[in-house]
């Protein structure tokens, strides 16, 4: 028998006397992970209590999980999971928990208060909330009082609604070269500047449709050194409102990772407009708005649905300006609940630090989106 | 197919030495695109009549010493054409002008914008080329009249003769919003394109304020641009409202030429209004 038959003959053993080991005898996260037996310990601990909740959460063990809770009693295992996974489709429907922190708070013998961080993956990236959560004693075991939002559902309708859409015919490959189409959206960047910071070279800016039809933008920069060679192209990606009705205002925010201003001599920038089928709705108020300085600065407030229309995704983007009313910064946040009629629903988009003392106003818009349809 | 035939009769022209220098070759210098033409064909016995041009090659078997006829619509594409006959033991070359036909029968007609906002000079662009019935480029001079024309204004005019088979004018968009038509003529042969204009910019905005229960309803006068059109439904109006050291605001798309929202009522707040660029008035609520 060859050297090669040999060896091959020793994996193929060895692979099966490994699967038949991790068979009977499984790792126990492992075990967790593939649905079995959960790696959920003792909760001998306010800290440990939490983890194995946050264990069951990422394993949606939704029934275990429940059944941990000391004010299970207080509202049912549907509420619970409606509480963390929403009942109206939404970014959270389809989130899992990827990861989570615990941070203990205060702490007696017979209870505690605990941070719950969790770290939800969704569509789009990921969306962190936190809950403190109050753990109380029960014998050797300590159990958590699930601080329960009562989620808010809109009674079963029918909200007439009466709102502008436009839709697009193009012109077909049957008219002559010189037969119209129809023109694309007018728009125009307004205000455009560039950003050093440690993570590279951001450009800031906003663009404007100035046209009285709905348009679909984005923008793309390069980047070209002195002597005018191009060093790199990049495009707003999501940091951008997509559509904007007529005369509507997005800022943008542009990246270029690991490019330093000094190497720039210009930048090409490239506005991007075409006719989409959109619709006028929703309208959402962005409420309360407030700057809140450093440290930890952010602007917060709530957003308000005024349609009858359900946006289950919205995306809020704010640009901030100095006292010369120069753009400084564009953040944004995607809202992981939905936004239903006349309900708020709370945002807050981090300012980096170094920034926040610059920032003197800021605006607001918000893009939404609808599962199953168009916008 | 055809490269290949053009090389055949390259190489005839390099290879063959010119004969029938004596007889009579009558070959017209030059006709109209579409047009009937003959070729007297010197020589006796049996030969072939070639004619090479870009966009188009005739072969043809002949007795020569006769009148070769080719009827109307034998020679279609404009340019310069080549000329060979060719017998057994020799060959004779000429050359042929197809012109375009004088009458023009088709204008490709590209007007710009196709939608472009009201009172704006000079915005609008409109370029003829003039074309034959065999799609050849007219590159004779003649006038093309443009017209642009709206139910609600004097229509107006250009006539602006071609050049090289193109004429071009610029025109005003109207000062009332519309579907304009824009035509141009030559001779009898018209093309017509439209041309959307639409409302500008608001002039100005003026919102007023009522309570209702704790929220304040707002509304704007109809919203009209600076030609007394009334702003485009769906135009964004944003309203603002700074109380205390915080900030609401709402983008309301217009509808039936006025926007409308509702915002909340705090005793001191401060409302403004604005449009793109444009800004309204302010607001001061102490209810």
């Amino acid at each position: 028998m060859s050297k090669g038959r040999v060896l091959a003959f020793t994996l193929m053993a060895a692979t099966v006397i490994l699967v038949v080991i991790g068979t009977l005898w499984p790792v126990s996260t492992a075990a967790a992970y593939a649905g079995g037996e959960n790696v959920i310990g003792s909760s001998s601990t306010p800290q440990a209590a939490v983890r194995n909740l946050g264990d069951e959460i990422r394993a949606q063990a939704w029934q275990k999980a429940y059944a941990s809770l000391g004010n299970k009693a207080k509202f049912t295992q549907s509420e619970f999971k409606g509480d963390l996974t929403s009942y109206y489709p939404d970014l959270r429907t389809t989130a899992t928990l990827n990861s989570f922190d615990v941070q203990p708070l205060h702490a007696t013998d017979t209870d505690a208060d605990v941070r719950f961080e969790m770290h939800w993956s969704t569509v789009v990236g990921t969306i962190n909330s936190t809950r403190n959560v109050h753990v109380v004693r029960n014998g050797s075991e300590w159990q958590v009082d699930w601080p329960f939002k009562k989620q808010t559902i809109v009674p079963p309708q029918v909200i007439p609604v009466n709102y502008l859409r436009w839709d697009v015919i193009n012109r077909t490959s049957g008219d002559d070269w010189g037969a119209q189409d129809v023109e694309a959206p007018h728009v125009r960047i307004i205000d455009m500047h560039p950003v050093q910071r440690a993570e590279g070279l951001f450009l800031l800016g906003e663009l404007i449709n100035e046209d009285v039809v709905p348009a679909y933008v984005s923008v793309t920069a390069t980047l070209l050194s002195k002597d005018q060679k191009p060093i790199e192209t990049e495009g707003s990606f999501d940091e951008i409102s997509h559509q904007l009705l007529p005369k509507q205002v997005t800022p943008f925010l542009i990246r270029f990772p690991d490019v330093s201003l000094s190497d720039v001599g210009s930048v090409r920038m490239n506005p991007f407009s075409t006719l989409v089928p959109a619709s006028a709705d929703p309208v959402i108020e962005v409420q309360n708005e407030k700057l809140n300085p450093a440290p930890d600065a952010s602007l917060n407030g709530e957003l308000l649905n005024q349609s009858g229309e359900i946006a289950n995704v919205a995306h809020v983007l704010a640009t901030f300006y100095d006292k010369s009313g120069q753009v400084v910064w564009v953040g944004d946040q995607y809202v992981d609940h939905a936004l239903l009629p006349q309900t708020p629903v709370a945002f807050d988009i981090h300012i980096p630090e170094d920034l926040a003392r610059k920032v003197s106003s800021q605006r607001t818009t918000v893009a939404t989106y609808r599962f199953g349809g168009d916008q | 197919m055809r490269l290949r035939f053009a090389m055949l009769i390259s190489g005839l022209l390099a290879g063959t030495p010119i004969a029938f220098a004596q007889a009579t070759w009558n070959i017209p210098k030059s006709i109209q695109a579409g047009a009937a033409f003959s070729i007297d064909c010197p020589g006796t016995g049996s030969g072939t009549l070639y004619i090479v041009g870009p966009g188009q090659a005739i072969k043809r078997d002949i007795q020569l010493g006769q009148t070769i006829w080719f009827p109307a619509g034998s020679l279609y594409s404009a340019g310069h054409y080549t000329v060979v006959l060719t017998s057994q033991s020799s060959s004779q070359t000429g050359a042929l002008d197809v012109a375009p036909a004088s009458k023009p029968s088709e204008l490709a007609f590209i007007a710009k914008p196709s939608r472009l906002p009201v009172a704006l000079h000079d915005a609008i662009t409109g370029t003829v080329y003039v074309f034959d019935s065999y799609q050849n480029l007219i590159t004779q001079p003649m006038p093309v009249a443009f017209e642009l024309s709206n139910p609600s204004a004097p229509a107006q005019t250009s006539t602006v003769q071609t050049k090289n088979g193109a004429a071009w004018t610029e025109m005003n968009s109207t000062p009332r919003e519309g579907k304009d038509t824009f035509v141009a003529r030559v001779g009898d042969v018209t093309s017509t394109r439209v041309v959307g204009q639409v409302p500008g910019d608001p002039c100005s905005l003026k919102v007023s304020a009522k309570p209702s229960g704790n929220e304040i309803d707002l509304v704007t006068d109809p919203v009209r641009d600076c030609s007394g059109n009334a702003v485009s439904d769906g135009t964004i109006v944003t309203f603002t409202e700074l109380y205390n050291g915080t900030k609401s605001s709402v983008d309301v798309p217009l509808k039936k030429d006025v926007a409308a929202t509702t915002m909340p009522a705090h005793r001191g707040a401060t409302i403004s209004v604005a449009s793109g660029v444009v800004l309204g008035n302010q607001i001061r609520w102490e209810q």
